[in-house]
This record gives C-alpha cells, structure tokens and sequence, in this order.
C-alpha cells in the first residue's frame, strides 16, 4: 500500500499524554485526547475509559472527515476547529498538523475562551511531535528491514488461533 | 494505514466492506456482532437513515487476541451503498488496510455489482491506493435467493485479481467469518510483507 503506517512508541506515547495531561489541567476540562484522523486513538488524559474510547475516536474522525468534505466545497482547506454544545458537556475539536485531532471535553467548570486558548498553545508542541513520528514511521518503512521486521514471521497456523 | 501502538501492544488494522446498496454489509457486520463474546467487542455503531438504511457508516471494533505479543484490534467499517452517498464513501476508505467486496447474487443487481467495484477502484486510488495492492477479499451474498446467477458467471465478472471468493447468506451468518478471516489473513500477511 502507498500511505505509510503509523508506529507509536512507548516515548512518543509518554511525550503525548503529557501534554495532554497539562492541557486538561490548564483548560479545566475533564478529558482530553488525541486521533490519529483515521480514528485510532493516539494518547489521552482524564477519565476517558467511562466514555467508550474507541467509539468516541471512530465518530470524532467520521465527524472531521465529513466537516473536511464541507470545506472542499466551500473551497477552503479545512474548518480546523469544531465545537459542540451541551446541556452539560462540550466538545471541542481541533485538527493537529492535518494530520491529527485534539478533542477536549468540558463542562460548566471551565470556558470555551479558555479551552481555545490552552489548545491553540499546546497544539503547536503535539504537532511537532507528531511530525517526528510520521517521518520516523516513513524512514522506517524505507529502510532494508522495513517498518515490521517483528511481524515478518507471521504464519497461517497464527491467524488460525485468532479465531479458534 | 496500520496503527502499531508499542505502548499499548497492539496493531489496530482498519477493514471496510463495501458494494452496492442492500447487498448485505451492514447484515454481515450485525452477524458478526451477535456471534462475537462481549469482551471481544466494543459497540456496534450505525450512522442511519429512519428506514435503517445506512447514512454514513456502520462501525464495529472487534479483537481477536495476540500475535507476537500484540493485541490484534479490527476496525470494521461499511459504506452507505446507494449511489448518491459517493462522498462519504470515500471518506469511510481513507486509511483503510483491507476490503471486503460484498456483492448482491441477484441477476438484477449485476449491473450495481460491477459499478460498485469500479467506483471503489477509483475511491481507492484518489486516497493513493492502488486496487491491485490493496487486501482484498470477495463475498458473494444472497446465494439463497431463487434469482440468484450461478457462481461461475459471478466471478466471471466480478473476480478481479484472484482473490479469496466465499459464498454467503449473511442473514443467516452463512460465510460471514469465513470472509472475515480471509481478510484478516490478507491484511496480517500484508503487514508481513512491509
């Protein structure tokens, strides 16, 4: 396939949910977590497991792809930034580096200004991070053992056990 | 585009099935649903219209267990297949690592199979993908149906690169996990291959 994998490392991973952590605590939100725009969840801070992860991610990403298909037709690049509006909930959506989504969810503790502000910050920090796994992803796949040397030996009698 | 994750040990693989309007796939993912045990699952997401025909996409995420010491997690997407919602097809591809063709056996929907895969070829290759390299696997659904067109004929013209092909009555979970596990198979050998 032409688009390279995504590798996520153990360091990247600590990098990422840091961030994530500081923005949750100067945003006063109660979650904050980053997709890949394909919907694969990235790294996260706050209490995210109540919420059902995985659906969130799918449904963040469907939501991005299709405000990005709205923007084409409008002419513009992207709408960079989502918001939706609760009875006690919020959520705000912003696309990192094209490549990735910031999602932050708030209540009444905190403040729409404030969370645009705090993520306009820490945007910057995840996207240059994100740039650096992205090249390493490419190099890796590049290089004489390729991105997946580890999975090289997969065998049909493996994907058998998967179902058995 | 496969996700590895080494700090959650796990690859996350995402898998659609597309083909033409009412052919089967949201039957084939709710099959999948039903059969699968609790903690292998997550929710089964359906983006549809009041007539429960499906507006955007259906969404399961299943896990299958470990190779390599790696949580193998599945994202399986289906297309709206009507012909109108081409945009949000193309949406549902991007990133996808492998593909499921689910096609209608009747003799009427012969036509709707064959535009269904060509307008996945071009889906696929405006997100950069060539159909040729993709994973790629052929179900051929509703082959209880009194109109259904004999198989030989099918291939004939829907049987494009020498894929795995499964038979199936996906209301009745016929073919269904044969087909998923073919394109597992593909998918996890594709990696192999990287």
């Amino acid at each position: 396939m032409a688009v390279s994998d995504l590798v996520l490392h153990e360091a990247d991973h600590k990098r990422l949910a840091a961030i994530l952590d500081r923005l949750r605590q100067d945003a006063n939100a109660k979650v904050t977590f980053l997709i890949d725009k394909n919907g694969q969840q990235l790294a996260a801070a706050g209490h995210i497991d109540s919420l059902d992860p995985t659906s969130l991610a799918a449904l963040t990403a469907g939501n991005v792809a299709a405000t990005d298909g709205l923007a084409k037709l409008l002419g513009e690049t992207e709408f960079a930034t989502l918001f939706h509006e609760g009875e006690h909930d919020h959520l705000h959506i912003n696309v990192v580096s094209g490549r990735a989504i910031l999602v932050v969810i708030f209540d009444e503790r905190s403040s729409l200004g404030l969370v645009r502000l705090r993520v306009k910050k820490c945007s910057i920090e995840l996207g240059a991070i994100l740039e650096d796994i992205v090249a390493r992803s490419r190099a890796q796949r590049s290089s004489p053992v390729g991105s997946h040397a580890q999975f090289a030996e997969i065998t049909d009698d493996d994907i058998d056990a998967l179902f058995n | 585009m496969t996700f590895i994750n080494y700090a959650a040990r796990e690859i996350n693989c995402k898998i659609v099935y597309y083909g033409p309007g009412l052919c089967g796939k949201t039957t084939n993912i709710q099959f999948i649903y039903d059969k699968t045990g609790t903690a292998a699952k997550g929710k089964l997401i359906s983006l549809a219209t009041e007539s429960e025909r499906t507006l955007f996409f259906d969404f399961l995420p299943i896990e299958l267990g470990t190779i390599r010491g790696f949580r193998t997690r599945f994202h399986l997407y289906t297309v709206p297949g009507q012909v109108f919602y081409d945009a949000s097809r193309k949406l549902i591809l991007k990133g996808v690592d492998g593909v499921v063709f689910v096609a209608d056996s009747q003799e009427a929907r012969m036509d709707a199979n064959i535009e269904s895969i060509r307008n996945l070829k071009e889906n696929l290759r405006e997100h950069g993908v060539a159909f040729d390299k993709v994973p790629y696997v052929l179900q051929i659904n509703k082959r209880d149906l009194p109109t259904a067109v004999p198989l030989p004929e099918i291939e004939k013209a829907l049987r494009l690169k020498n894929e795995p092909v499964f038979e199936a009555v996906a209301s009745l979970g016929t073919g269904v996990f044969e087909t998923l596990k073919a394109v597992v198979k593909t998918v996890l050998m594709d990696l192999n291959t990287r």
